[in-house]
């Protein structure tokens, strides 16, 4: 017996305004999301990813449909973008512990917290570095903890690896799925990379090209915790080719 | 070793300088009143830093500038930063602005000693006129290069307008308007001793006019060397700023 739904997303269609007609990026889009769901939407760029994530995050209103979070109540957010966009003045202790900040919690419990947080994404001794000094994937690290630390409800990332190296992708793949088990967190990615997708999430909606439209959802009924061996197995090509075959 | 030997290449430099003055002094004979030697000059110093009057002058003039700089720099960020977030505000103020600036501060600085009187209110006008412009343009491009993936990163977490402003974009322009406040600094102390120089009674502007009627040219070369030192404090203290707000940036 599944949890009921903590996000109901229902006929969302967001058309930006221009010179004719407006822009339609997306276009009748409905799902659902229950607690501790990894769900990925996975299109080619221009099927409107960036901007689903941005009306989850409450930075965008939809032009039609609804979006219910359960009880009615705004959500805690935490987003890791495609770059880490860190605070380049703030160390990396003091970038993490923002969130905290924001919320009024006192200096020392925050500091506490991020220490935490800096354990959990592998960053200890770096505490007081300055972002210019990491490299792209620490940086998506210190991201990703800021994104955690305030305990948000839902956990929204935008394409957060795709600025790195094939390498440090895929090594920041198991990360996030160590800590996706730690903290068992609601999560929802946008990417365009396939193995990305079925390498984290338990879901995978696939848009199609502008306006963007749900195409095809795709249950990664692929065991956890998942290891790099699993992108070799059968089952693991059978479903990339079934989504590859659904992207334009 | 080496940043020692470098540190002393300035003093260096500088007594290279002064014995050079006193050779062009002594070779070319000219009188005192004309090219005072430097010896004449330190000599002036001590007398008027023993009669009190050059500390006196100093601490008018500075008194000017720190006003001027407090004001200008008040007004031009808190202006400059509603001119960033408003397209509409910095189109209706833009000409007056730019006509502003057309004016060269020089020119209707005699007008606002007549208006505001030969006390330090019109010199710390001057002052703070001189200060503002540089400061508004550098606030305003500090406000509008805050990265909007910050903003965005902030509205997700629900930030208030006033978190936005005390913890994104004052720390964001911060390189942009200590660059602004660098530049001002200096103007600072041209506004004060262009308003003394109109008309004063007290301050370095007025011992620059004394020394220059009554001929005691090693007083006008006093007075300027304490602009000089001045000016360079001013930028000292701006420099000490940016090492404590920017370290976090490459040097």
């Amino acid at each position: 017996m599944k949890n009921p739904p903590i996000l109901t997303v229902k006929n969302l269609s967001v058309v930006f305004p221009d010179s004719n007609g407006g822009l339609h990026a997306l276009e009748n889009i409905s799902f659902e999301v229950c607690p501790r769901d990894f769900i990925c939407f996975l299109g080619p760029s221009g099927s409107g990813k960036t901007t689903l994530l941005r009306i989850l995050a409450g930075l965008l209103k939809p032009t039609s449909g609804q979006v219910d979070f359960i009880h009615n109540q705004q959500p805690k957010i935490g987003m890791v973008f495609q770059q880490a966009h860190l605070m380049p003045w703030r160390s990396v202790m003091d970038n993490i512990k923002l969130p905290l900040e924001l919320e009024g919690m006192d200096e020392s419990q925050a500091r506490i917290k991020a220490q935490e947080m800096v354990e959990l994404v592998g960053l200890n001794g770096f505490e007081d570095s300055w972002p210019r000094e990491l490299s792209g994937g620490m940086a998506q690290r210190v991201g990703i903890a800021r994104a955690l630390i305030h305990d948000p409800d839902l956990l929204l990332l935008d394409e957060p690896f795709a600025s790195l190296d094939a390498i440090t992708r895929e090594r920041m793949w198991v990360e996030l799925s160590r800590i996706w088990q730690v903290k068992q967190k609601t999560i929802i990615m946008v990417t365009h990379s396939i193995n990305e997708s079925l390498f984290l999430a338990d879901d995978v909606l696939v848009l199609t090209q502008r306006p963007g439209q749900i195409k095809l959802e795709v249950k990664v009924d692929l065991p956890r915790p998942r290891n790099d061996d699993i992108r070799y197995t059968p089952h693991f090509g059978k479903l990339a080719r079934k989504l590859r075959g659904a992207i334009e | 070793m080496k940043i020692s030997f470098s540190r002393w290449l300035g003093l260096f430099s500088i007594i290279i300088g002064i014995l050079g003055w006193g050779l062009i002094v002594r070779l070319s004979g000219l009188p005192r009143f004309i090219l005072p030697s430097p010896l004449d000059v330190w000599t002036r110093l001590l007398r008027s830093l023993a009669d009190g009057s050059l500390l006196y002058h100093t601490s008018v003039t500075l008194l000017e500038i720190t006003l001027g700089l407090l004001v200008g720099v008040t007004l031009a960020t808190v202006l400059g930063y509603m001119l960033a977030k408003s397209h509409s505000l910095e189109k209706i103020l833009s000409p007056y602005l730019v006509a502003s600036q057309a004016v060269p501060v020089v020119a209707i600085a005699p007008l606002l000693v007549i208006w505001l009187g030969h006390g330090i209110i019109s010199k710390v006008v001057i002052c703070a006129l001189i200060v503002f412009f540089p400061v508004l343009v550098n606030t305003v491009v500090g406000v509008r290069a805050v990265p909007p993936a910050l903003y965005d990163m902030m509205n997700s977490l629900r930030a208030s307008r006033w978190q936005v402003m005390t913890k994104l974009e004052v720390p964001a322009s911060m390189p942009v308007l200590l660059a602004g406040l660098r530049i001002g600094a200096t103007l600072s102390v041209i506004g004060a001793i262009v308003g003394e120089l109109v008309d004063a009674k007290e301050g370095l502007g007025y011992l620059l006019k004394v020394g220059d009627f009554q001929y005691d040219t090693s007083m006008v070369f006093v007075a300027v060397i304490m602009l000089v030192a001045l000016a360079l404090s001013l930028y000292g203290i701006v420099t000490l700023l940016e090492k404590r707000f920017l370290k976090w940036q490459n040097k």
